[in-house]
């Protein structure tokens, strides 16, 4: 079991989360015509083995959407945010 | 290499079995391959066997990591069914149906495919409908399929929840007869020899770490066993498929997830058939050592681990004790995790690439076993002949951009959804 840290929440289970995806990919803007960005945003995933950057939603607690930085080798979690923050 | 039979079997015990080889030889790389296939999986595995068998291209090597039965093909659930909806997963896993029932002569290895049939649960009136059309979509592709109602399903496998308190009461369901399981290490180890019998090089405990360029093209790699050139490069390693391509500069349309699967105690002949619950994402079969085999859904987060966590564990023993609650009181023997190269439509990828002399088999999400003879042929047609199968032209890693993707779950462009 994974425990995030949520900063408004304190630590807990993974199961009171939804997990978001990657993190780090970028939705083209509305108007952008390339297609192959739009393909990459929908399709393409880095996957590292490694340091992961991932929304992760606290459904059963303040309900925040936050990144976090996690090791798909380990699980070990290195940081937790908002990410309203790292979208300003 | 001597071939098995019931008379070597008697030779061998009238000398107290000690004449035995071992099943395949220990090869060490030789500095090139017409054909070098990554991962000693099933996949790979078979596809250097049809390499040798269909197309004559013996000059073949097999390079595993870590030692053959050790990932993907010793960590699955064993099942094997052609139960698919759409075109291209129909006519594709009913070849490799075909291709299982005649397996064990073919390899001169017995792999003990047992055809104990497949049954789906179905519990709405909806879902029956949506069984009944894809029971249709089989047989008009001379696929077996069968629809039972509730009282059919009651005969054949009285021991699932038929009572009033059932949280989810079976309304009928969907049949296989011919689906069934397989022995999964038999597999690896039957392809294995009868490659290695063509002269293909099965090479253990071999990582390839890069690969060798000369201007655009692959024409080698590079392995903690030195260099390997190659003229043609196939890449069948389920679960770091990303890692591999990425060291060939391939972007590809997959996340890795853990999937977990577990066994109980043995107990006595109870599940003749494979069961799945057609109320949540939940399988079970009984093993020939009596234990009860089954899984369930992804953990559902990017994962390299190879070991689960609990939340899943519960989620699944909930699954099975709301289908079979007569199991509720058996104690879970071993649980396991496999990676699986989850792939947004839920469909593999057997492809060229945009890289000259790499060619991939991947993304199997987690139905990779029971496409191993299909994906082996077809994958070993692909590297014999530079060209895509017709089998599995609808398998491309240009449906994605193109949107004909053969999305059989239904579940949108998000991998850890399917």
């Amino acid at each position: 079991m994974l425990r995030i840290d949520c900063p408004c929440c304190g630590v807990r289970d993974h199961s009171e989360f939804r997990y978001g995806g990657d993190a780090t990919v970028e939705r083209p803007a509305h108007d952008n015509p390339d297609l192959d960005a739009w393909y990459r945003y929908v399709y393409v995933r880095a996957n590292p083995k490694g340091l992961h950057r991932e929304y992760w939603q606290h459904v059963l607690g303040c309900r925040q959407w936050l990144v976090v930085e996690r090791d798909t080798v380990t699980h070990s979690i290195h940081s937790v945010s908002f990410s309203r923050r790292q979208r300003a | 290499m001597s071939r098995y039979s019931v008379f070597s079997l008697l030779r061998h015990a009238a000398t107290g079995n000690r004449g035995w080889q071992r099943a395949w030889r220990a090869a060490s790389p030789k500095a090139s391959y017409d054909v070098v296939i990554i991962g000693g999986g099933g996949h790979g595995l078979a596809t250097a066997f049809y390499l040798a068998e269909n197309h004559g291209i013996r000059n073949v090597a097999v390079l595993e990591k870590g030692y053959i039965g050790g990932g993907n093909v010793g960590r699955n659930t064993t099942v094997i069914r052609s139960n698919y909806l759409l075109d291209g997963n129909t006519q594709f896993y009913e070849f490799s149906m075909k291709l299982w029932e005649g397996m064990s002569a073919a390899l001169n290895f017995n792999v003990m495919f047992s055809q104990r049939g497949q049954l789906v649960t179905a519990h709405s009136a909806d879902q029956l409908d949506t069984f009944s059309h894809r029971a249709n979509v089989m047989r008009s592709n001379g696929i077996d399929a069968e629809i039972l109602d509730r009282d059919a399903v009651r005969k054949l496998v009285p021991y699932l929840d038929f009572s009033d308190t059932a949280r989810f009461p079976i309304h009928g369901a969907i049949f296989q007869g011919r689906a069934g399981t397989a022995r999964h290490d038999a597999v690896a180890w039957g392809y294995a020899r009868a490659a290695s019998g063509h002269g293909v090089d099965i090479i253990e405990g071999c990582e390839v770490t890069d690969f060798v360029r000369q201007g655009d093209r692959i024409v080698g790699v590079e392995t903690t066993r030195g260099r390997i050139g190659a003229g043609r490069v196939g890449l069948a390693v389920a679960g770091h498929t990303s890692v591999l391509a990425q060291k060939a500069g391939l972007e590809l349309p997959i996340e890795s997830h853990l999937l977990q699967a577990f066994v109980t105690e043995p107990v006595k002949p109870l599940v003749d058939h494979v069961v799945a619950y057609g109320a949540d994402h939940f399988y079970l079969s009984q093993s020939d050592k009596g234990g009860l085999v089954f899984g369930g859904n992804l953990d559902g987060y990017n994962s390299y681990s190879q070991r689960g966590n609990t939340g899943v564990l519960r989620e699944v023993c909930e699954a099975a004790i709301a289908l079979m609650p007569n199991i509720s009181r058996l104690r879970l023997l071993r649980h396991w995790g496999g990676i699986m190269d989850m792939t947004p439509d839920a469909s593999p990828i057997i492809s060229l690439t945009p890289v000259d002399g790499l060619y991939l088999s991947g993304g199997w999400c987690y139905g990779g076993f029971k496409a191993t003879p299909a994906s082996g042929w077809c994958f070993a047609e692909m590297l014999a002949t530079g060209e895509t199968p017709a089998l599995v032209r609808g398998y491309g890693l240009g449906r994605f951009r193109s949107g004909h993707m053969i999305d059989e779950a239904g579940a949108g462009p998000f991998a850890w959804l399917q």
